[in-house]
């Protein structure tokens, strides 16, 4: 109940400063032009970048999944790779390369190569589960390999395309540093701005609701057409095995496709990161500023970690064990708020710790707890899949067997789902390594992160200065990136 | 050519289960449970014997997985209550929980601990600290175990997803064992298997509780589970005991129609009844306890109705199914020519379609008149109009 409540904190923060603004202001700092510039930049982020991540993503995972390309495997981990270089990161690779870059056509490019794995793999594990015998069927029935693909695997790739789609809907409004290093202004950076030159003013409040009400938007769109599709097998007995496509005269197209995607996606960061830190030579490796950076963000990688996967057990218990309105309505609250940008969680934990408890503003807790309600849903989805491994008879036959409750509870049920738990709670830790719009507004004064010393560094056009920090960025996201990789192919069988 | 195939009804065994109550391990009374509004179990009386075999034996949804977690301790009651010698374990304000009631428990798919090995679960519920010999002594109570239920010890290293689910039982059955429960608590243990392995996986446990001297109580859908393993059987129906008795006092006197139909084939026939004879197509029935004068539904089992080389019954065949061993044959009833004369105007039959089985399936074609003799008693249940 209480994490109920906590978890609507930032919602109820946009409503409560709509209102408190009043209507007349609201709607005089809403409908004004710069609001209308920001809603069209916006917009025209979304509607190119989120179709070019379906085709980008789709096409690579259907040349991965099924066809006869050479090398699928080794491309199938690298069309993932991407998710590891944080978009702020891809950004600066890019600056670096072309310095005049700005403006929307490289907000769209670095956005779609930043993005683009992430309906991608969704779109992968679902091929790869895809039961053969329904295009199998297809084909009994007359339809060439074409005709079976846009009539048949599209539509069951219904799901992955637009769960990945609102990934990306959400990541583009969220964004901070990514189009702030390329001057492209979305609500999310000139949020930002009004925060660093106001602090806490009625316009950037007002931006945020704006931004608020298009997050939710994409969260209905998504609910309104997934529906109550399943896409089940149906049927007992083994799955046959995926028939490939033989590209013939097609494989060398095929190849140079995906060299030259992930090239641009990670070649190219990856390149630039490792010049500046060649050209920066010993000096970047300053151990009084680096060491506690890492050491920071460590530490609060590893709070927030375990907070997270403290608060996500309860729920996730209750969620397997004890399905009811209560269950749902507390992933329901928490769903949407871990989809409102870390900006406007950021800004909403600012505000309540001030006026309401102001003793703890700007401590590591608040940051900690932001963290929390950012990436819980990360902790619930392994922990849900890790405890539906741990039926309820286990627990039952060790209580016939004469284990007391707990000790039965602690021996089976926990036993069983700590590796699950422990997965979870490393996707947080390696979430909050790179975490940096909402760690800029709520670390105490003076925390140096990763995150937020590469931005620092990389804002005062010390490039070379910010590339060892990118460098381990890119170090910690690599695990987490193969274990969203994994998990998405475990979840994509359920 | 027509001899007579043996008599299959099995002859009755003399002394039925049903303990008084004095004796009895498990009592049970007027037990309800409720899921939201809904009643699963609508007060259930059952006494079970110490050493018995009961059998609790009813269709899906009916309430005897819900009871067997009561007994377990796994769900509290409504209303009503449950003792284990003697001492109430549940209702009236008390409360045992389930780890402190000295059962063995074995699931449908056996519940075994997927982290644990095969050992590691037959000495999960085993307190080291309460055997001499520490450790050792639980390695050599393991295999003892695991010889019990004919697995070979060299499994015990194995994990529970290498084994079969024959396999899987038979360790779950040790597990439940290995604390040597006085009453065991199978819900469905045999369902998963397949057809073959389920008779022998049944004897096999059957065997080993037997030589234990357990008190068990085994939940199936399985009329003829439950006909084989028990020496008790209650058939549950829609929350409550319809019937408990011995097997082959519910088999062939079940006390209504649903009962009858539930736990195997059976012939329906209109009847009316005189005395303790009921007249039908088939003839004059005895009846040993009949429920009522006048008319009445008669019910026999198809086995107890065999061809005869002569005889007024007599039935045309209508279609016949060939499984090997037996046939079944579908015949239209003729009336009796002494009953369609018209001197007895209250006979309700005639022209009855019944199935019955035989063994010699060239004896029949359809269109071919077959003369029937019926061996035994009747059952009559009150007329449903």
């Amino acid at each position: 109940m209480l994490i109920a409540l906590f978890s609507l904190v930032p919602l109820g923060y946009v409503v409560y400063m709509t209102v408190a603004t009043g209507w007349d202001a609201a709607v005089e700092l809403i409908f004004r032009p710069r609001v209308l510039e920001l809603l069209l930049n916006t917009l025209l982020l979304m509607a190119f970048t989120v179709p070019l991540c379906l085709l980008l993503g789709v096409a690579g995972a259907w040349l991965v999944e099924r066809t006869g390309l050479r090398g699928a495997r080794i491309w199938a981990v690298l069309l993932a790779a991407p998710l590891a270089i944080p978009a702020f990161v891809n950004s600066y690779g890019w600056v670096s390369a072309v310095p005049s870059l700005g403006g929307l056509g490289s907000g769209v490019l670095i956005a779609t190569l930043s993005y683009f794995p992430l309906v991608y793999i969704p779109a992968a594990a679902t091929l790869s589960r895809l039961d053969p015998a329904i295009e199998q069927s297809a084909a009994a029935l007359g339809l060439g390999a074409w005709r079976t693909f846009f009539r048949v695997v599209l539509p069951q790739l219904r799901i992955a395309m637009t769960g990945g789609a609102l990934l990306v809907g959400l990541h583009l409004l969220a964004e901070y540093g990514a189009f702030a290093m390329i001057r492209f202004d979305t609500f999310t950076t000139a949020i930002m701005v009004q925060y660093q030159s106001t602090f806490n003013g009625a316009a950037g409040n007002m931006l945020a609701s704006v931004l608020v009400f298009f997050c939710l938007l994409l969260l209905l769109a998504e609910v309104r057409s997934r529906g109550n599709a399943r896409y089940a097998r149906i049927g007992s007995g083994a799955q046959a095995k995926a028939l490939r496509l033989p590209l013939r005269g097609y494989q060398v197209p095929a190849q140079l496709f995906l060299l030259a995607l992930t090239a641009l996606a990670l070649g190219l960061p990856l390149f630039f990161v490792l010049r500046w830190t060649v050209a920066g030579g010993a000096d970047i490796w300053a151990a009084d500023e680096f060491l506690p950076a890492l050491l920071t963000t460590l530490g609060y990688g590893l709070a927030g970690a375990v907070a997270t996967t403290a608060v996500a057990f309860p729920m996730a218990y209750l969620a397997v064990r004890h399905p009811g309105w209560f269950s749902k309505s507390l992933e329901l609250s928490n769903y949407v708020t871990s989809s409102l940008p870390g900006i406007v969680v950021g800004l909403a934990f600012v505000t309540v710790s001030i006026r309401v408890v102001p003793g703890i503003y700007q401590t590591a807790g608040v940051l900690v707890a932001a963290y929390v309600l950012l990436f819980l849903p990360r902790a619930l989805v392994n922990l849900r899949a890790g405890l539906a491994q741990a039926p309820k008879e286990l627990d039952e036959a060790a209580q016939a067997l004469g284990k007391p409750p707990l000790l039965s509870f602690i021996q089976v049920t926990l036993r069983l789902t700590a590796p699950a738990a422990a997965g979870g709670a490393a996707l947080v830790f390696l979430a909050i390594a790179n975490e940096l719009t909402a760690t800029l507004l709520l670390s105490p004064n003076g925390t140096r992160t990763l995150a937020t010393e590469f931005w620092s560094k990389s804002s005062e056009i010390d490039y070379a200065g910010a590339a060892p920090y990118a460098l381990l960025m890119i170090l910690l996201s690599a695990p987490m990136t193969y274990l969203l990789f994994q998990q998405s192919k475990k979840v994509a069988g359920q | 050519m027509t001899e007579q195939s043996p008599p299959r009804l099995p002859e009755p065994r003399v002394a039925p289960s049903v303990a008084p109550s004095t004796n009895s391990h498990l009592e049970i009374a007027e037990l309800t449970r409720n899921f939201g509004t809904q009643a699963v179990l609508k007060g259930v009386n059952l006494s079970v014997a110490k050493g018995g075999t009961t059998a609790i034996v009813g269709p899906s949804g009916s309430g005897k997985t819900t009871l067997l977690r009561l007994i377990a301790g796994f769900e509290h009651p409504a209303t009503g209550s449950i003792s284990l010698n003697g001492k109430k374990v549940a209702g009236d304000g008390a409360w045992v929980p389930a780890h402190k009631r000295h059962i063995g428990y074995v699931a449908q798919d056996g519940a075994l601990f997927p982290h644990l090995t095969v050992a590691k679960n037959v000495a999960f519920g085993l307190d080291q600290a309460n055997l001499d010999g520490g450790r050792r002594a639980v390695a050599d109570r393991v295999r003892e175990l695991l010889e019990m239920v004919s697995l070979d010890p060299d499994m015990a290293k194995r994990r529970p997803h290498q084994l079969s689910g024959g396999q899987q039982q038979r360790v779950a059955l040790a597990r439940a064992l290995a604390r040597e429960p006085e009453l065991m608590l199978l819900d469905e243990p045999f369902s998963a298997l397949d057809a073959g392995l389920r008779v022998a996986t049944r004897r096999a446990v059957a065997k080993v509780l037997n030589q234990a001297g357990v008190t068990t109580i085994l939940v199936t859908h399985d009329q003829a589970e439950a006909l084989s393993f028990a020496d008790q059987v209650a058939v549950m129906r829609g929350g409550k005991l319809a019937q408990i008795g011995n097997p082959f006092v519910v088999y062939t006197r079940p006390a209504d129609r649903a009962t009858a139909e539930f736990l195997g084939d059976a012939v329906i026939l209109d009847a009316w009844m005189e005395g303790s004879l009921a007249t039908c197509s088939l003839g004059g029935i005895p009846v040993r306890r009949p429920p009522a004068q006048g008319r009445v539904q008669l019910m026999l089992r198809p086995e107890q109705i065999r061809i005869a080389e002569d005889g007024p019954i007599r039935g045309v065949v209508v279609e016949t199914d060939y499984f090997g061993p037996e046939t079944t044959v579908r015949l239209k009833l003729a009336v009796p020519p002494e009953l369609a004369s018209g001197a007895d105007h209250r006979y309700p039959g005639g022209g009855e379609v019944i199935t019955i089985r035989h063994w010699n399936a060239s004896l029949a074609r359809p269109g071919m008149e077959l003369c029937l003799r019926v061996v035994g008693e009747g059952v009559a249940f009150p007329s449903e109009s």
